[in-house]
């Protein structure tokens, strides 16, 4: 303990000295003066002194405390607790709408919807193992076929969500092709260039998508003909990305534990080993970026309608960043992680509000936190998945043997 | 035709890196039912053979042609790993490469992929054709698993297994492709002498239940006499010897290039 307090003044000691010129002189250049202010000194010594303090307290005991994490697993083993649970959950995420303002169902729509994204991403990344850096891609090819098809032949809400979800399949597969023989950091460099290809093609070519200044007027999605208002048609948003994120949860879901899933996982832990035993690589990996993809395309459409403007500002690099970050917070592979990631990413920075300046800050924190603690997400090893054996009748005759 | 051919006929295999030779002008032949090994020294060149034989590797000349037990005849070389494998060419690896977080049934299952067809839509929508093949799968891994006598690892995960089960583990996810020929790339390396007594016993009992031929490289010289009915002998290579075991044992080539020129 005295050693880590000794440890704890040398750093704060040491930063004191580093930080001395910008903390504490202030010059004054109009009256010629220069300023000290010691107390700051002994503010930031002060805080180093304790942040070192239980930093290192913490990452000495980091298998204690992260022992006190209940995972989901031993949590929701219980069928009936898990129903209560899922029931409580559909209640609130029903009436939520009901009782609060625009704004909350706003943010609750965009965080939602990232989830969508965080789901189909983690499809190529969390299953399949396929580091992708571009799959915001995917999200604008989804948002600008709605916009385009809009504009040029008047297209529903309806009819652009499928043609979305198909065309960014389709662009999943074009990218998927020249990267089949990559892995690893190889890979996410040529996503990284695919994701900013598409950007600046929206960008520049004019002719196409308008540059820059993008396209206003896309029209929300509609309802039997209805003229909703617009509180009317936020609410209304907010049940259609609910619906698709169930669809999401249930479709991925079933993708994750049916051939298809365990093709992707076994890809991901071995790819030479995976051949061998008679996977086609090609076809599992192509499957991969198409179906991720199709999801980004459908959360693009729902994007267009929702704010009815596009322009390529929204498809930047950060995007991507935003949604590999939900899934690896979330938890690599797991669903309930992905979704709890992806509140927890959209939802935070609106509610620390509060604290203005260092807003960010605290986010940052708290994510490097999440990952110094959690480093295999927030639902962390979500596979242990045991299938009831066939207790069949070979076990009495190779007992006997 | 009257004459029987050879299930697996290897015919002047080379492979070249660059200027590296690594296998010259190499012959094999396996038959149905038969256990063949295929020794050398290190670095003689027979993982690379091997990753001819599977794919891994396009041979720069020579020819591979499976003549399947089921009458079809064909010719490997240039196809894919995962074409193969399907046309029934399974192998182990000499370094385990198993899928490590996946449970011991799950890797068995994985070997079943390329026999079986569900696609998106069944996974999806879970039918009862879906349904019966994924029970399917399940009951032929575990089928596998209890000859293998590691069935009571079913649900644990890969890496927290023994070593030895791991090994046992890689031969019976090669069994789930149904294999006319299994490959084995030293599988009793690292075993101990108790385990590779048992590994002996095992794969003899392998190849009287699912009826199939064994080609294995092995540098335990007491499981390859005991196990073989022919051996290959490589170096450098070229194929040096080739025969019984017990006129393996008696070849001087052979003895040369494990002990060196000194015949003191």
């Amino acid at each position: 303990m005295w050693a880590e307090l000794k440890k704890g003044a040398a750093v704060a000691v040491w930063f004191m000295f580093l930080t001395l010129p910008i903390m504490v002189v202030k010059v004054n250049p109009i009256e010629q003066t220069v300023v000290w202010r010691w107390a700051n000194l002994v503010w930031l010594g002060a805080a180093v002194f304790v942040l070192t303090v239980v930093g290192r307290y913490c990452s000495r005991h980091r298998t204690e405390l992260s022992a006190f994490w209940p995972d989901a697993h031993p949590l929701l083993a219980h069928p009936q607790l898990k129903r209560f649970l899922l029931i409580v959950l559909a209640l609130l995420a029903t009436l939520f709408p009901l009782f609060f303002s625009s704004y909350q169902i706003n943010i609750m729509t965009t965080a939602l919807m990232y989830a969508v994204l965080g789901l189909g991403l983690n499809i190529v990344v969390g299953l399949a193992g396929l580091l992708d850096l571009g799959y915001v891609a995917f999200y604008a090819v989804g948002a600008y076929s709605y916009a385009l098809l809009n504009y040029h032949f008047g297209l529903g809400f309806w009819a652009a969500l499928p043609i979305g979800g198909l065309l960014a399949a389709i662009f999943g597969v074009l990218l998927g092709f020249p990267v089949l023989r990559l892995r690893g950091d190889y890979l996410a460099i040529v996503t990284l260039g695919f994701g900013e290809i598409i950007r600046l093609i929206l960008e520049n070519w004019n002719d196409f998508s308008f540059g820059p200044s993008g396209i206003a007027g896309i029209p929300r999605p509609g309802l039997f003909g209805l003229t909703l208002s617009v509180d009317d048609a936020i609410m209304y948003i907010y049940y259609l990305v609910l619906l698709l994120g169930l669809i999401t949860i249930f479709v991925v879901n079933r993708l994750r534990d049916s051939r298809i899933g365990r093709a992707w996982i076994a890809l991901r832990e071995d790819e030479i080993a995976c051949q061998a035993m008679g996977i086609d690589k090609t076809k599992t990996k192509l499957t991969a970026f198409a179906l991720g993809a199709s999801w980004a395309g459908m959360v693009g459409v729902l994007f267009a309608a929702k704010t009815t403007f596009v322009n390529p500002a929204s498809f930047t690099f950060l995007e991507s960043a935003i949604i590999l970050s939900i899934v690896v917070l979330g938890g690599m592979g797991s669903t309930v992680g992905v979704v709890i990631g992806a509140l927890v990413f959209i939802l935070l920075p609106e509610y620390l509000r509060a604290f203005a300046d260092y807003r960010m800050l605290l986010f940052g924190a708290i994510m490097v936190g999440v990952m110094v603690f959690r480093p295999q997400g927030i639902i962390g090893n979500p596979r242990r998945r045991s299938y009831p054996l066939p207790m069949a009748a070979a076990d009495q005759e190779v007992g006997h043997e | 035709m009257s004459e029987v051919r050879p299930l697996l006929e290897v015919r002047g295999l080379s492979m070249a890196f660059g200027g590296l030779r690594a296998l010259h002008d190499l012959d094999l032949e396996v038959s149905c039912g038969e256990i063949v090994a295929l020794i050398g020294p290190n670095g003689a060149g027979k993982t690379t053979f091997f990753n001819c034989l599977t794919g891994v590797y396009a041979p720069s000349a020579g020819d591979i042609l499976l003549n399947r037990p089921d009458g079809k005849a064909l010719r490997l070389n240039g196809l894919l790993p995962n074409q193969i494998t399907k046309h029934g060419l399974a192998r182990t690896f000499q370094n385990i490469r198993l899928f490590s977080e996946m449970t011991v049934l799950e890797n068995v299952m994985i070997g079943c992929h390329c026999r079986h067809r569900a696609g998106i839509l069944g996974a999806i929508l879970r039918g009862p054709a879906t349904r019966a093949e994924e029970a399917a799968i399940i009951d032929k891994s575990y089928t596998i698993l209890q000859h293998l006598r590691i069935a009571q690892y079913a649900n644990d995960v890969a890496k927290s297994l023994p070593y030895g089960v791991q090994r046992t583990l890689e031969i019976a996810r090669a069994l789930a492709t149904e294999p006319v020929l299994l490959l084995l790339d030293e599988p009793a390396a690292g075993l101990n002498p108790t385990e590779t007594s048992e590994l002996d016993a095992l794969i003899l009992q392998i190849r009287e239940r699912y009826r199939l031929a064994i080609l294995l490289i092995e540098h335990d010289m007491k499981l390859v006499m005991s196990l073989s009915d022919r051996i290959y002998v490589v170096d450098y290579g070229e194929r040096i010897a080739q025969g019984t075991p017990a006129e393996i044992r008696n070849n001087p080539a052979v003895i040369k290039a494990y002990l060196g020129e000194d015949d003191a």
